[in-house]
């Protein structure tokens, strides 16, 4: 019984249709003027403390809200902006010092390197001065020796000749005759002798 | 009862009869679904509102999103002079927006299908839009009704023209929301009772109308209340900054 109405239900509504619907009566609800002064009334009512509670209350607070959110977001960002520019100009003058000391390094190496160069020219120069100087003395040294040494030789000369001329023929011979001999001799020859 | 399409605009007395004088004031369904969306609105709005933080939560972000949405709206119709009235459309729109989505629940009753509801708030715009603008610009503003440039062989046509579309503002505005919401939800209606009458076997198509239907009407409650309240942007700036 249960289940044939079931069946009927489900698959013979199409056949009800006008039944379904019969219970239509009277046009629009809306057109009914009844309830036009209450909802009037509760619309006025309803919809002023919903204007005059966001108005008075809730909208300032929000927009305040959004204002005071949106500065402080600017200011962060103006902090940021300004933290970014401090550091850029600690890297730039980072940098100067950078250059700074190396051109300092620079000179430095410089001066120290002309410093030890002027000091190792000076020493040179003394120790040329003194090598020349010494080469002077020993260059006069030689030169007086040179100058002696004809004399020297003619004095040997003269010596050896009395000497031998004692011993081969024995007789005694003036010194002074010898020498003019000698000297003659040495005057004739001399560019043979002591020409170097 | 639920057969027909109509008996969900039905208003009726829940409590017991109020009156002033002759005026029944009784309260009804459309006034608790009234005070409803209001008090929906005031809550929402509320936790919205409460604290501030560089960071939103969901609730603020839903009342920070609809604030910038409306005062962009304003300022783009309206312009710069209309921040005064910001409140005041805002709340509209709110009003508008939540009346109609706690429509598109089951079982509820629609505070805008109402004529009389809608009229009031149209009325009510129209009024204050064609005072402020006789406060803003004194008899100068009758010259709304005389555009420029029209060649005066035509001039009187065009000013009854112009005459009879200001009049008709506050008719179109509330039978373009009225009529919208009560078509959709009979719509609805109509085709819920096609699922219940074909049954099992034939109810598979309206019913998948019905759920298309239901997006369709969402989308129309949230579009009506932004043209109810953009249009309300509109007539205002023609009240604040008349062109004509």
């Amino acid at each position: 019984m249960i289940k044939k109405i079931f069946f009927q239900f489900i698959f013979f509504n199409v056949f009800f249709f006008k039944e379904v619907f019969a219970a239509e009566s009277g046009g629009m609800p809306q057109l009914n003027t009844e309830f036009w002064i209450s909802q009037i009334f509760w619309l006025i009512i309803t919809f002023g403390v919903l204007y005059v509670v966001l108005s008075k209350l809730l909208l300032p607070k929000i927009s305040s809200n959004l204002e005071s959110r949106k500065s402080q977001i600017q200011d962060n960002i103006e902090a940021a902006e300004k933290q970014r520019e401090s550091s850029e100009a600690k890297i730039k003058e980072f940098d100067e010092i950078l250059l700074k000391s190396k051109l300092e390094a620079k000179n430095i190496y410089k001066e120290a390197r002309e410093k030890t160069l002027k000091e190792i020219n000076t020493k040179k120069e003394k120790l040329e001065n003194q090598i020349n100087e010494e080469i002077k003395k020993a260059e006069i040294e030689i030169s007086l020796l040179r100058k002696n040494a004809h004399k020297k030789i003619n004095k040997i000369a003269i010596e050896t000749t009395a000497e031998l001329l004692k011993k081969l023929i024995g007789a005694e011979v003036n010194n002074s005759s010898i020498s003019a001999i000698v000297e003659d001799l040495s005057k004739r020859n001399e560019s043979k002798y002591y020409d170097n | 009862m639920a057969a027909n399409p109509m008996t969900q605009f039905e208003v009726y007395r829940i409590g017991p009869e109020i009156k002033i004088g002759a005026f029944d004031i009784s309260f009804t369904n459309a006034s608790l679904f009234m005070v409803i969306s209001s008090l929906a609105i005031l809550i929402i709005f509320n936790f919205g509102a409460k604290k501030n933080t560089v960071l939103p939560n969901k609730i603020q972000l839903l009342a920070e999103l609809s604030f910038t949405f409306v005062s962009k709206m304003i300022s783009d119709t309206a312009g710069s002079k209309a921040k005064p009235y910001f409140s005041f459309i805002f709340s509209l729109f709110m009003f508008v927006l939540f009346c109609n989505m706690f429509g598109m629940i089951p079982y509820t009753f629609t505070v805008t299908s109402h004529i009389i509801v809608t009229f009031i708030l149209a009325a009510f715009i129209f009024v204050g839009v064609t005072v402020i603008g006789f406060i803003k610009h004194g008899f100068g503003y009758l010259k709304l009704f005389v555009p420029s440039g029209v060649p005066i062989i035509l001039l009187p046509l065009i000013v009854i023209i112009e005459i009879i579309s200001y009049l008709s503002r506050p008719i179109s505005l509330s039978v373009r929301l009225f009529a919208n919401m009560m078509a959709g939800h009979t719509m609805m209606k109509v085709f819920g009772g096609f699922v219940i009458s074909l049954g099992v076997v034939g109810g598979w198509l309206p019913l998948s109308f019905s759920v298309a239907l239901t997006g369709l009407e969402i989308l129309v409650a949230f579009l009506q209340a932004y043209v109810f309240a953009i249009l309300t942007c509109i007539y205002l700036n023609d009240a604040l900054n008349l062109h004509h």
